[in-house]
């Protein structure tokens, strides 16, 4: 375990791509620490190196150098097998595109996870319930993805990322393909597991996701450039952002 | 105004010029009374100095931006308040910022997206703990989106600074 409460930790993280002149860095140098509980939200255009971050994070991909640590593993020096362990039960994984496998019920790819991890059929299925339950689909656990509303499917991937009890929630765009509405379910979902002690990373290019986390890191280019905490409220100005004349007394 | 004279000091058709530059077709309707009109006030109020220019040519009049006026200048850079900035006085403080090398226009953009960023969480907030359908998350949603709205054109903002500052160390 990892002093004070430190999750994630990188030391001068980087990630290349290419070779010679064509070489790309798309995460140059990065010194992150992320809390147990915290929200963080990383934005930045399109090709600054977020999403790669992410998957450094999550060990989806190896870092071309530095060193990055999850829970006091460091996952640049694992090898393949327990990185692949890794994967499956310390990280849960949220994705744009939902990822859900169409030919499998809501419930049976919220189990996939505890399953391949090695828990009973019958935990794994008490535990998708559970976690439908949780993400307000109590009622949808046999449809199948094509029956659901996109809103829908990417709460039923919030509930499959949660499957394993993971120490962190990795998501990339997770609403960029929702409308308003959907985007305020999902929104007020991640709210929830916030509260409920969650650690969670969002790439996101939407303010909306980005407003709701407790510390903002914009990302130009691979680097971090500005770090933002959200936190502290500001209720006081809401009237006036709204039109509302200005009251006295 | 004030800050597009801290660049150097100019003469009144020279600022109205550049005002057009910045501004496009809507620095088009302003014509050059306002221009003097508004330098007359400046100078009444200490924040901008007058000198006649030894010459030809009608307009000998040089304008410069005075101490008070170069702190007044700072303090509007720095100033974050939102709606307050209409679209086209924040593009100007980005336009003067730059030409002036007054400040870092990128840095005035993302000092800016920080303040959205905190009242559109408060927003959200307040949008989370209504009941979906109500009155009042209706006027929460219309605050949140235009919020959003601001956010995506300070993107906008970012790019164009970005492309002309050729980034930042």
């Amino acid at each position: 375990m990892s002093e004070n409460g430190t999750l994630i930790r990188t030391k001068g993280l980087r990630k290349e791509f290419g070779k010679g002149e064509a070489r790309v860095r798309a995460v140059d140098d990065v010194d992150l620490s992320v809390t147990r509980g915290e929200t963080i939200a990383i934005m930045g255009p399109s090709g600054c190196g977020k999403s790669t971050l992410l998957h450094l994070l999550g060990g989806l991909e190896r870092a071309s150098g530095g060193e990055v640590e999850l829970a006091g593993t460091r996952l640049d020096t694992l090898g393949e097998r327990g990185l692949a362990r890794l994967r499956r039960t310390a990280v849960g994984f949220v994705f744009q595109a939902f990822h859900l496998i169409d030919e499998l019920t809501a419930r049976e790819n919220v189990e996939l996870p505890a399953l391949l991890a090695g828990r009973s059929p019958r935990e794994a299925r008490r535990r998708a319930l559970e976690l439908l339950d949780r993400v307000g689909l109590a009622d949808r656990t046999t449809f199948m993805p094509s029956a659901l509303s996109g809103g829908q499917r990417q709460r039923v991937a919030v509930a499959r990322a949660l499957s394993n009890d993971p120490l962190v929630v990795l998501a990339d765009e997770p609403t960029g393909n929702l409308d308003s509405a959907a985007t305020l379910d999902v929104l007020r979902l991640f709210g929830n597991l916030h509260r409920d002690g969650q650690t969670l990373v969002i790439v996101t290019h939407d303010p909306r996701v980005a407003a709701t986390s407790d510390r903002l890191i914009t990302m130009r280019d691979g680097m971090f450039v500005d770090e933002t905490r959200l936190t502290g409220g500001t209720r006081g100005n809401l009237g006036a952002l709204v039109g509302l004349p200005e009251m006295n007394g | 105004m004030l800050a597009m004279l801290a660049k150097e000091p100019m003469h009144g058709y020279e600022l109205r010029a550049r005002l057009r530059d910045a501004l496009g077709p809507i620095g088009e309707a302003m014509n050059s009374g306002q221009i003097y009109v508004t330098l007359g006030r400046l100078e009444k109020a200490g924040l901008a100095t007058c000198e006649l220019e030894a010459g030809q040519g009608p307009d000998r009049k040089v304008y410069e931006v005075t101490p008070a006026g170069q702190q007044r200048v700072a303090a509007w850079l720095a100033e974050v308040s939102w709606p307050g900035p209409a679209p086209a006085e924040f593009h100007l403080k980005l336009v003067a910022a730059a030409a002036g090398r007054l400040a870092d226009p990128v840095a005035i953009v993302d000092a800016q997206r920080r303040e959205l960023l905190r009242l559109l969480r408060d927003t959200q907030q307040a949008a989370l703990e209504e009941l979906p359908g109500t009155d009042a998350g209706l006027l929460l949603e219309g605050a949140a989106l235009r919020l959003q709205a601001d956010l995506r054109w300070l993107e906008a903002c970012e790019r164009h600074w970005l492309g002309r500052t050729g980034g930042r160390s």
